[in-house]
């Protein structure tokens, strides 16, 4: 059992299937994220209460955060064992073409970690109850913390690694899933290269928008 | 032409190892690499030094035993050939060439530029093969095999076992090389009868040796010598989803 569980097929399926998962779960955060643009508070109120509140949103935020947790934990776990796989490196570096951020998925993923650990801090942590804050004016929260330049910048640092981050990730989850065609795998990376510009630009079109204009 | 090496040279599986430099004059850009490699072994029996070892069988590309790492290249510069079918006149008079042995911890240094492939004969042991009764020749017609199939089954039995996608690979994994040898049984109406046993046994046996995992980075495929495409690990990946 545990060599089905834990053999480096399966490994890279959980890696994919818990990475496909964030990956639909990033358009729906930024959708609600769009509602900051408002002037009037109570709409993003309205949908923060009522993604931490209803029942079945519930049952998807565990699902959320367990995709999360092994997302990252796999990551890790895989990533060592590739490096222990080649204990003595190359003097010349390696040449051979490649998809070029695959090379640091680790590291554009270690940044995202990251940011996750400061938004949690900001918004995820304080409805928990574990950080002070007002859980019924995330709006309030997220104006305000638009409002710091420097967290702006590491925002949209944060958010260009995602970009790069999503652009390997978005295909390579096909390619794990075994699901590698002829005619749909070259649609599937344009459509990786379409999200991974359209979801980081929005959610830093928020960001600035609010840090320069509000 | 005259040519700077820099070699990889190490006593044996424990030494430390270190770059050794040397000079080549007279250089032909019609030697292949190994012909080079072979006119530096003579000037140094000549010269009552240790020749360098490494690898080599068939000099035409198809055993498979030629590995060398050439200036960040598997196999050198020229993407689609083995060292052996590599031609000198790809480098330039006065180039300075760094070959080092295939680095991976399932292929050891025996000795100098000679790695230890055996791992692969290990992981074709454990499922690369059809078990058949070999009685008398079958009527190779009365099993119909689509076309496609049959040409993609060869595409895929190229494979040399050179063990360069591992060499390439930024994870040391062995994918590539795995799941040609699945593809050429799983395409085929003999292959299926076992596909699911052998995918098991393969992998199993190609993680407990220590082979790094796949990121879909595709430094195998480029480095490949016989061009093995990377939809194979997909298929692998299907067929491992299957047998479960
Ligand atoms: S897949 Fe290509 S690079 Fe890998 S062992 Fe086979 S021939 Fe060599
Ligand atoms: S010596 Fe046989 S493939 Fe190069």
């Amino acid at each position: 059992m545990n060599k089905i569980l834990f053999s480096s097929i399966s490994k890279k399926f959980v890696m994919a299937l818990a990475g496909l998962f964030l990956i639909v779960f990033l358009p729906v955060h930024l959708s609600i994220n769009l509602m900051l643009l408002k002037p009037d508070p109570e709409p993003f109120n309205r949908a923060a209460h009522f993604m931490a509140t209803f029942p079945l949103v519930k049952i998807v935020e565990v699902i959320l955060i367990l995709a999360i947790l092994v997302h990252i934990s796999w990551g890790i776990y895989l990533q060592i064992q590739n490096w222990l796989a080649r204990p003595q490196g190359y003097v010349v570096k390696i040449k051979t073409r490649t998809s070029f951020f695959s090379r640091f998925m680790i590291w554009t993923g270690a940044s995202v970690l990251t940011f996750l650990i400061i938004h949690f801090t900001n918004f995820y942590f304080i409805r928990l109850g574990l950080v002070e804050g007002n859980p019924e004016n995330f709006y309030g929260v997220a104006h305000s913390l638009f409002k710091i330049p420097a967290y702006n910048y590491i925002y949209l640092v944060c958010f260009i690694l995602l970009g790069l981050h999503l652009y390997h990730a978005f295909s390579s989850a096909f390619q794990t899933l075994g699901l590698n065609h002829r005619l749909w795998t070259p649609v599937v990376k344009v459509v990786a290269l379409i999200y991974a510009i359209v979801i980081p630009l929005g959610f830093a079109v928020i960001s600035i928008t609010i840090w320069q204009f509000r | 032409m005259k040519l700077t090496l820099k070699i990889w040279r190490q006593k044996d599986a424990r030494a430390k190892g270190s770059f050794v430099t040397y000079h080549m004059d007279n250089v032909s850009p019609e030697m292949s690499f190994l012909e080079m490699m072979d006119a530096l072994n003579k000037k140094l029996v000549e010269e009552d030094k240790d020749p360098v070892a490494f690898d080599h069988d068939c000099r035409e590309g198809i055993c498979g035993s030629c590995g060398m790492y050439i200036n960040g290249h598997p196999h050198g510069p020229v993407p689609g050939v083995t060292t052996c079918h590599l031609s000198m006149r790809y480098f330039n008079d006065g180039d300075t060439i760094w070959v080092e042995p295939w680095r991976a911890k399932p292929f050891p240094v025996i000795r100098d530029l000679i790695v230890d492939r055996s791992a692969f004969d290990k992981i074709q042991v454990a499922g690369g093969f059809i078990s058949v009764n070999a009685g008398a020749a079958p009527e190779a017609n009365s099993i119909p095999v689509r076309k496609k199939n049959a040409d993609e089954a060869f595409d895929s039995a190229i494979c040399i076992g050179c063990g360069a996608c591992v060499a390439a690979c930024k994870n040391a994994s062995a994918m590539l090389f795995v799941s040609a040898k699945i593809s050429q049984f799983a395409l085929l109406p003999q292959g299926r009868v076992e596909a699911k046993d052998r995918v098991r046994a393969m992998v199993e046996k190609m993680d407990e040796l220590g082979f790094g995992n796949c990121s879909n980075t595709g430094a195998c495929e480029a480095a490949c010598p016989k061009k093995i495409k990377l939809t194979n690990i997909a298929r692998l990946n299907r067929e491992y989803y299957k047998a479960y």
